[in-house]
């Protein structure tokens, strides 16, 4: 024991010194004792090893919890071991250096057990804490922070003295609170630490705080409650903000999937039931414009959206312009009829896309940046999230630039708010009605390009999505776009949080309860055109 | 309060109404007296449908009284409940049940009990059947009774309407241009049928035909955005300044 | 009283379809069970539960056409009034099975032991008698249209918006019973069924008296229809349908003339579903699905909307050229389902019946008018309600 403080105290001086001849030969010593400790004594030797902060010795140490040290039994020191058959090549641990060969029979296997496991994992830790590399030393922190030690401490406020950078200094900070609350530190330094874990945040950090109260000190105990329920407290509102990330997702899906119907809806008082077809048509559109690029220009596959975009534009725009054409302008002023017509349509939509590309689902790559999530703060973010946030936002404000400057978008509001009045005004509404349908149905177009990169492609997709969009035209309004943002927004909202109360399936069927209240003081949804023209 | 009111039929006070910030109504007053008949004009969007709206219970004012026999507070009253009140409403756009015949139109309107179970189990009495005939002959389609309503010319869906209202036994009845779309000949006689209908009850009838207003030669009321601009007999009004320069024109 | 209010409506076409349907319900079960396979006449026992899976899509069909042909209310949502009753008589034939289930529990039905559920839920207490599954088969689906129609007449939510809600409500209810935690057996539903009043389900005999159960309730719903569409009260209906403002300002209460109907309708549907159920031997949440009860919907357009009979017809036929459809060429189905939609409102949107006896009025009309000046306007095209 004597011995080892000694040695101890040896170290600190050749670490201060910087000295790695001292060091190397201290490192030996230690690794020669390793061949006759028993696991107690080897725990403490590893500590010891650990505190040379000597990143030379790393692989000297993973061979240890591999099993692959041993002791050459004619002049018990201790090697690194490796290779098959009856010879192997030995190692220096200390210095890395190649030590010769010996036959197997001349060794003995040092043994390990997952106590000692653990020390040499926190040791390899600790060790790494000295790298010159500061990705090495940031990752050896953290790894502290996650499995902490009393034994750690002096290693890592070693680290810290020497620790320049300022990210990987507060990084190392964290862990040395983190490892003092199991050492046997004066209370004062403890009560800092917890607060600095209360700064770390999150679940590991109320962990760790949760470990170390039964063990606490009295007088540590109700700081340590306080800090947990501050961490907690400030974990449900990142929660929320998580919520709210994910509902504003889920709202600027419904966005995309139903404000062309909205704007059906609102110039001509029809509803398309064939709308959800219009997306999962945009969604093929997808499909195939990658499939092209694939086996024609794989070099533009991370444009294969941008690409996508316009085609299905077209397409579903098309196909909504020959509906209206047509079937729906024989149905003039019978909305119901066309509601049973219009579904129809997309009974005969889903069997030719399922005739022809089949029943099951087909796969729409992401492109490279459509891919990957990043943290901000507590929130995780994924990247195809963010973009289609982005992209219904793009395609509101496109349209509300449409609807209030363009010359179509005149007669468009006009046609909404009184047709007869708008047609004796020589606005040619049958034309009105048919290039409203078409853009209806190309933003439906546009939806399902965006719903390929988050949902499976497959003949079904417009009916999971159909309900939903009209929840949020009925909710919304018709006749005001931002009735339709703000709809689709706090279905979405009120959707994910209730989701973590009451499950996603008893959410969905609250929100549709609500819906079915709200239209009851509503009947006309947020953004209704009041007065007496539309009553009629 | 109460007391100073003078005994009406309906009385309107300070009755305003806007949709997205247009005022409808504004500060709109007007006393019916029974048995009146009173003729209202002014230009379009001067508030005739609306105040009618109103007083059948369709709009609800978002301020000011309205009263029928100077206790029935009607803002409170939906317009099944106006109905049977006995306000009797004619649309501007003739509204009869077209796919019924004229006669089952008649017995629709017919005012008796209007609940669920007294409908599904009504049979057709005798009185009943002399009233309708007597209806059926005062707006003269009493060849017609048996073909739909659907059928019939505009100027007789305007009186089929009418006779509904009779029908109805309304206590006060109001008529949205009634010979909107009629011959000369067939507007002399809807003049002649409003007065007859007058001496029993009273009319409100909003017109835009001055030869009309003053074949019934009644006071006239002339609205102009949402309130009342003049109010008295025709000539009276027809020379008032402001109703030339807002309505009539020079 | 009741007797005379309902003969009263019944006219002559309703009474051939009246002496048609009590005639199947004689003559179909007496050829399964009196004559033997190799006659010619003999109706074999599949063939007898697939008609009289017909006459349940019928009776489902009179019943939204009560609400839309006369009403104008259009349900996208009548699937869910007729699964409820389905699941009502489902629940009484649970409870029939006794210990006879796989996990041989006396009370509890296998998936709840398969759940591990302790002990019966409170809403199946008293499914074990018949009478009162009965008497849920009527209320359940009665006080759903109670409740919901209550809340979206009142406030006049009506015309396309009404339809959007009602679908809504039976997607909520698909979700809702495809929830294990509901407590009917989750997306299984409930099957496996052994008797009913002690019959077996299989046994011919029992089929043969509910193809005959399931006739007489078709007769018995359609004469309590035209006793109500022939009243005065069915005038105020079709009031309602084409100028609702007017019927209300003759001092009628919509509101309440479209609950009663409503709630008569989802009714009869509740029945539909309660004779559906035994004969196919299954009950899942998938009958909520939106789809179904807009399948209803073209029965009763392809038959003629507003004509009691027409959807009957409608029904029958359109069920029977799906089954046709299906096992010849299942991929054409959906293509020509989809046509028909088109194609009726389109070209027929009065419906066969509806079409039909229009031709021929208009023929007697012909007739009628040859020396009188007027008569219905005859070449004109069917005029959409406004």
């Amino acid at each position: 024991m004597l011995k080892l403080l000694f040695k101890t105290w040896f170290l600190c001086l050749a670490l201060a010194f910087g000295g790695q001849a001292f060091a190397q030969t201290a490192s030996s010593d230690l690794f020669n004792q390793l061949g006759k400790a028993n696991f107690a004594d080897a725990e403490k030797i590893v500590v010891e090893l650990a505190k040379s902060g000597d990143t030379k010795i790393v692989p000297a140490l993973e061979a240890l919890g591999a099993g692959d040290l041993y002791l050459r039994k004619e002049d018990g020191k201790v090697f690194v071991a490796k290779g098959s058959g009856a010879t192997l090549t030995l190692t220096d641990p200390a210095s890395g250096e190649a030590a010769g060969e010996a036959p197997k029979g001349a060794l003995t296997k040092i043994k390990v057990n997952n106590t000692l496991r653990r020390a040499i994992n926190s040791a390899l830790g600790g060790l790494t804490l000295m790298s010159p590399d500061k990705a090495t030393r940031l990752s050896a922190a953290q790894a502290v922070i996650k499995s902490p030690s009393g034994e750690m401490l002096a290693l890592l406020e070693t680290a810290l003295a020497a620790e320049s950078d300022a990210g990987v200094r507060k990084v190392m900070e964290e862990a040395r609170a983190v490892s003092l609350m199991s050492s046997d530190r004066p209370l004062e330094d403890k009560k800092t630490a917890i607060q600095t874990i209360r700064e770390i945040g999150g679940r590991d950090a109320i962990g760790i705080l949760r470990a170390a109260l039964p063990a606490a000190d009295a007088s540590l105990k109700p700081d340590i409650e306080k800090a947990i329920t501050g961490i907690e407290d400030s974990l449900k509102l990142w929660d929320m903000g998580q919520n709210v990330v994910y509902g504003l997702s889920l709202g600027s899906v419904l966005l995309l999937a139903a404000i062309g119907l909205a704007i059906t809806f609102g110039v001509m008082g029809v509803i398309n039931m064939a709308h959800g077809e219009m997306v999962m048509i945009g969604a093929y559109s997808t499909f195939i414009v990658q499939d092209v690029i694939r086996t024609h220009a794989p070099g533009l596959f991370d444009w294969s959206l941008a690409i996508a975009l316009p085609v299905a534009f077209v397409i579903t725009g098309a196909v909504g312009f020959a509906i209206e054409r047509g079937v729906i302008r024989f149905l003039y002023g019978r909305p119901l009829e066309t509601l049973l017509a219009t579904w129809g349509i997309s009974l005969i939509l889903q069997q030719t896309v399922r005739s022809i590309f089949g029943p099951t689902n087909r796969e729409v790559g992401n492109p490279s940046w459509m891919s990957g999530s990043f943290q901000l703060g507590g929130l995780a973010i994924t990247s195809n999230r963010l973009w289609i946030i982005a992209f219904s936002m793009a395609v509101f404000l496109a349209l509300l630039v449409l609807l209030k400057r363009s010359s179509f978008g005149l007669m468009m509001r006009a046609v909404t708010q009184n047709r007869r009045m708008a047609s004796s005004m020589g606005i040619r509404t049958p034309w009105v009605d048919a290039f409203t349908f078409a853009l209806g149905s190309g933003i439906a177009g546009l939806a399902g390009v965006a719903l390929s990169q988050i949902d499976n492609v497959s003949p079904n997709l417009g009916q999971s999505y159909i309900i939903d969009s009209f929840m949020v035209v009925v909710f919304g309004g018709v006749g005001n776009l931002w009735g339709t943002l703000v709809g689709a927004l706090s279905l979405g909202i009120l959707n994910k949080f209730l989701e973590p109360y009451v499950g996603a399936v008893l959410g969905k069927i609250l929100v549709l309860v609500l819906i079915i209240l709200f239209i009851q003081k509503r009947p006309r949804g947020l953004f209704a055109l009041k007065g007496r023209a539309v009553e009629s | 309060m109460s007391e100073a009111r003078p005994r009406s039929l309906l009385y309107l006070d300070n009755v305003s109404v806007s949709f997205d910030g247009f005022k409808a109504l504004n500060a709109l007053s007007l006393v019916i007296e029974p048995g009146e008949l009173r003729a209202i004009i002014g230009p379009n969007g001067a508030g005739k449908t609306t105040m009618m709206d109103i007083i059948t219970g369709k709009t609800r004012p978002d301020e000011g009284e309205v009263f029928f026999e100077d206790t029935v507070d009607l803002t409170k009253k939906d317009e099944a409940d106006i109905a049977r009140l006995g306000i009797g409403r004619k649309f501007q756009k003739p509204t009869v049940f077209e796919s019924h015949t004229v006669w089952d139109n008649l017995e629709l309107a017919l005012n008796r009990k209007r609940g669920v179970f007294s409908t599904l189990f009504y049979r057709l009495t005798a009185e009943d059947k002399a009233r309708i005939e007597e209806i059926l002959s005062t707006v003269r389609l009493s060849h017609r009774r048996d073909e739909l309503a659907g059928s019939l010319s505009h100027g007789q869906k305007q009186w089929l309407e009418i006779g509904m209202l009779l029908a109805q036994e309304p206590k006060l009845l109001l008529v949205d241009e009634p010979v909107a779309g009629m011959t000369d000949a067939e507007t002399v006689e809807t003049a002649i049928l409003l007065k007859e209908i007058a001496k029993t009850r009273s009319v409100v009838v909003v017109e835009h035909d001055m030869g009309f207003i003053r074949d019934l030669g009644v006071k006239v009321t002339c609205l102009a955005e949402g309130s009342v601009l003049a109010e008295g007999s025709i000539d009276y009004v027809s020379n008032d300044p402001k109703v030339i320069e807002n309505y009539l024109g020079r | 009283m009741i007797t005379q209010f309902l003969l009263k409506g019944a006219d002559r076409r309703i009474t051939i379809m009246l002496a048609v349907l009590l005639a199947l319900a004689v003559l179909v079960p007496a050829s399964n069970l009196l004559l033997s396979p190799e006659n010619p006449l003999h109706v074999p026992t599949y063939a007898m539960s697939l008609f009289g899976k017909y006459l349940c899509y019928a009776l489902l069909a009179l019943a939204l056409d009560l609400v839309w042909g006369y009403c104008g209310i259009l349900s996208l949502g009548h699937g869910a009034f007729f699964a409820l009753g389905g699941y009502a008589m489902g629940m009484y034939l649970m409870r029939q099975i006794g210990p006879r289930g796989v996990y041989g529990d006396p009370i509890l039905p296998d998936f709840m032991v398969f759940l591990n559920w302790k002990e019966l839920p409170w809403f199946w207490h008293g499914f074990d008698m018949f009478w009162f599954a009965m008497l849920m088969v009527l209320l359940v689906p009665g006080l759903l249209a109670f409740v919901f129609g209550w809340f979206a007449f009142r406030s006049r939510v009506n015309g396309v918006y009404l339809s959007i809600i009602t679908q809504a409500m039976t997607y909520a209810l698909l979700l809702a019973f495809f929830r294990n935690d509901m407590g009917f057996g989750g997306n299984n539903g409930l099957t496996d069924f052994k008797d009913i009043l002690g019959f077996s389900v299989q046994a011919d005999g029992t089929r043969a008296a509910l193809f005959a159960a399931t006739a007489f309730f078709l007769a018995l719903c359609l004469l309590i229809a035209s006793a109500i569409v022939s009243s005065k009260f069915g005038k105020v209906l079709v009031g309602v349908r084409d100028a609702e403002s007017r019927v209300r300002f003759l001092g009628y209460r919509v509101e309440h003339v479209k609950l009663f109907t409503f709630v008569v309708s989802a009714m009869m549907a509740g029945i539909a579903g309660a004779l559906f159920v035994p004969q196919v031997g299954i009950i899942n949440p998938g009958e909520f699905a939106p789809g179904n009860s807009i399948e209803v919907v073209i029965w009763t357009a392809v038959g003629g909307r507003g004509t009691l009979i027409g959807p009957i017809i409608g029904a029958v036929a359109v069920a029977f050229g799906k089954s046709m459809f299906t096992s010849a060429f299942p991929e054409v189905w959906l293509f020509a389902l989809g046509g028909l939609f088109v194609a009726v409102t389109l070209f027929l949107p009065k419906g066969i019946v509806g079409t039909i006896s229009g031709y021929v009025s208009a023929r007697k009309a012909i007739k009628a008018s040859k020396d009188a000046e007027a008569g219905v306007d005859v070449d004109k095209p069917i005029q959409p309600a406004e």
